[in-house]
């Protein structure tokens, strides 16, 4: 006779809504892991979009998006034309903000040049850019439709592609244009402003900067060969692809990586000792049958059986309900909630270890309770 | 001379609580024989040691010197104790208790065949010997009710049944008609004597309850942790 079972069969309502609540804390820790997975891959997804091998920047910079980088358009050229690298696209990038139907937009521009690396990686709805002027490609999160027309700066883009979960690591959507309009955004002065300039005698400026130039290197070349051969010119600076992961995530993401990663252990912790106190609760109410069982001469395993098992039926159970329920509301979030199998195996792995060890208190408990106090009143 | 042992045994049982100031002597010096078949009432105020004897006939509480045997096996013997007296208990001892102490989770019916199950029976004999006690008791009806739904008296028989289940030699019984009337209090006395000559058991029974006093073997009074006499 499973005493574990018949105890939740017959006090189901309270068991099922003291599961439920375990159910919304473990909620709550699994979504404060997916946070953090989301922070860290939103903050690689864009580095990671060119696929390229070797970044090239200002010299003396981590740029462009630990520090800023700004180096000649023609740049470019020079690296495409190095040894060890096959070929080189350049690109800019900026955050801009701008209204749509009637609602703030927060977008984050990429300026590449069609045909070069440096674009979308894949494009999910619609199409890549093909004219070279006042097209773009938007990521799905922004809320922009293919054949919706924006206003970017002083110009209107039409939106004729559409990418997924690409965002920049402060969580606004990245659109993709042309490196000539991304120049034009970022450089072109507003006609009044061009005028002013023009009145005090000032030589128009160019526009032809980028920030980095993204490159693949040969075949037969390492990443970290192409970009050593690159790095020999004094001006540049170069970093692998991995290095620039590195220096996205030690670098730009630290602080927030640091703080989700350190709530997530304090919820955890706060789980445990919650799991502790409830399995301690029940046990405390069981005190009685505990006693008589002892006195009808059960032995201690069926006593620790009924404890150990109700305490893994709930922490497993809460933690189902709870993986259910942040798996259905992952996309309600502002920002992307990344829920990895092996993260779910592991948080129901630590609950299980919560659950044995917060039993065990339970179990010490009713170890010692006395026999006698069944015959008390 | 009457050759048949005694069920329970006990030869200058003394229990005390506390050491120097505080000590207090619940038990003194306490001798007793049950035979099997017989039916003991013991008396005695608040505080005389009526639970406190019972608590160490029943192995729950270890005495503090004397030489206590049970069903011709020792259990105390001025400082030796028995190691396994939970399985002692499952096996010869049957607990029958003023508030029937039923398991709540359990059907009347699963109350009754724990104790069989946990006594070594497979789940079907279990179940089958429990029904048979409960219909035997008159509770057949209620044996799938939970105990939060029985009555008193129902509750009080399927405890019985429970203390009946694994034929235990030696019943103790804490005030067990407390809770019920005259005639159910009877029914409950009549259904102990029977249980006692059938099974050849010894039952003790502590009771306030003047109205039993009559369905008493043997009558002992219990004043201040003394023996004092046999009221019978």
């Amino acid at each position: 006779m499973n005493l574990a079972l018949r105890d939740i069969r017959h006090n189901l309502g309270r068991f099922l809504l003291t599961c439920f609540g375990l159910s919304l804390l473990l909620g709550v820790v699994l979504s404060m892991i997916g946070i953090y997975r989301g922070l860290v891959d939103d903050a690689l997804v864009l580095a990671r979009a060119p696929q390229a091998d070797v970044w090239v920047v200002e010299a003396g910079t981590r740029g462009p998006f630990a520090e800023a980088s700004r180096i000649p358009g023609d740049t470019r050229e020079a690296i495409a034309l190095s040894h060890g690298i096959a070929e080189a696209g350049a690109v800019t990038f900026q955050s801009v903000e701008t209204q749509h139907r009637g609602r703030k937009l927060r977008l984050f521009v990429v300026g590449y040049e069609p045909g070069r690396p440096g674009g979308p990686a894949q494009v999910v709805a619609g199409r890549n850019i093909t004219r070279s002027h006042y097209e773009l490609v938007a990521d799905r999160s922004s809320g922009l439709e293919i054949g919706d027309r924006v206003a970017l700066g002083t110009s209107k883009y039409t939106v004729v592609g559409l990418t997924r979960n690409l965002v920049a690591s402060g969580g606004d959507p990245v659109v993709f244009v042309t490196l000539k309009d991304s120049q034009e955004l970022q450089f072109e002065l507003s006609p009044s402003a061009a005028r002013r300039e023009l009145a005090r005698g000032a030589a128009p400026s160019g526009t032809d900067t980028i920030n980095a130039v993204v490159a693949r290197a040969a075949h037969n070349v390492s990443p970290a060969q192409a970009a050593h051969m690159v790095a020999r010119w004094k001006h540049l600076s170069t970093m692998t692809q991995l290095e620039q992961e590195t220096v996205l995530t030690q670098s730009v993401v630290e602080r927030a990586r640091k703080q989700i990663g350190m709530f997530t252990a304090i919820l955890l912790l706060v789980s445990a000792v919650i799991i502790a106190l409830i399995i301690y609760t029940l046990t405390m109410d069981k005190m009685r049958e505990i006693a008589t069982l002892k006195l009808i001469g059960a032995p201690d395993r069926a006593i620790v059986g009924l404890i150990v098992q109700q305490s893994l039926a709930m922490g497993l159970i809460g933690f189902s309900f709870g993986a259910l329920l942040i798996a259905s509301l992952k996309d309600v979030f502002p920002r992307r909630v990344i829920l990895n199998p092996e993260d779910g195996l592991l948080l129901a792995l630590v609950v299980i270890m919560v659950c044995v060890v917060a039993s065990g208190m339970g179990v010490r408990l009713a170890l010692k309770v006395d026999p006698a106090t069944a015959l008390g009143s | 001379m009457n050759a048949v042992a005694p069920l329970i045994k006990l030869e200058s049982i003394s229990k005390h609580f506390g050491e120097g100031s505080t000590r207090v002597d619940a038990l003194r010096d306490i001798t007793l024989d049950i035979e099997p078949g017989s039916v003991v009432g013991l008396l005695g105020p608040s505080g005389s040691g009526k639970s406190t004897l019972l608590n160490a006939i029943g192995c729950i509480i270890e005495p503090t010197a004397g030489r206590m045997t049970l069903d011709g096996e020792v259990v105390y013997d001025n400082g030796w104790l028995r190691s396994d007296l939970r399985r002692l208990r499952l096996e010869k001892i049957g607990f029958i208790f003023q508030f029937h102490n039923l398991l709540p989770f359990l059907s009347v019916t699963d109350n009754v065949a724990l104790v069989l199950q946990l006594a070594g029976y497979d789940d079907d004999d279990a179940k089958h010997r429990a029904t048979q006690l409960l219909d035997y008791l008159e509770v057949g009806n209620r044996k799938q009710a939970y105990p939060a739904n029985l009555s008193g008296g129902e509750a009080q028989r399927v405890a019985i049944a429970r203390a009946l289940a694994n034929k235990p030699r030696i019943i103790l019984a804490d005030e067990p008609t407390a809770a019920l009337d005259s005639q159910r209090a009877g029914i409950v006395m009549d259904l102990l004597g029977k249980v006692a000559k059938d099974q050849s058991a010894a039952i003790l029974v502590v009771t306030h309850d003047e109205k039993i006093f009559s369905r008493f073997d043997v009558m002992f009074q219990l004043r201040d942790g003394q023996l004092s006499s046999d009221a019978a």
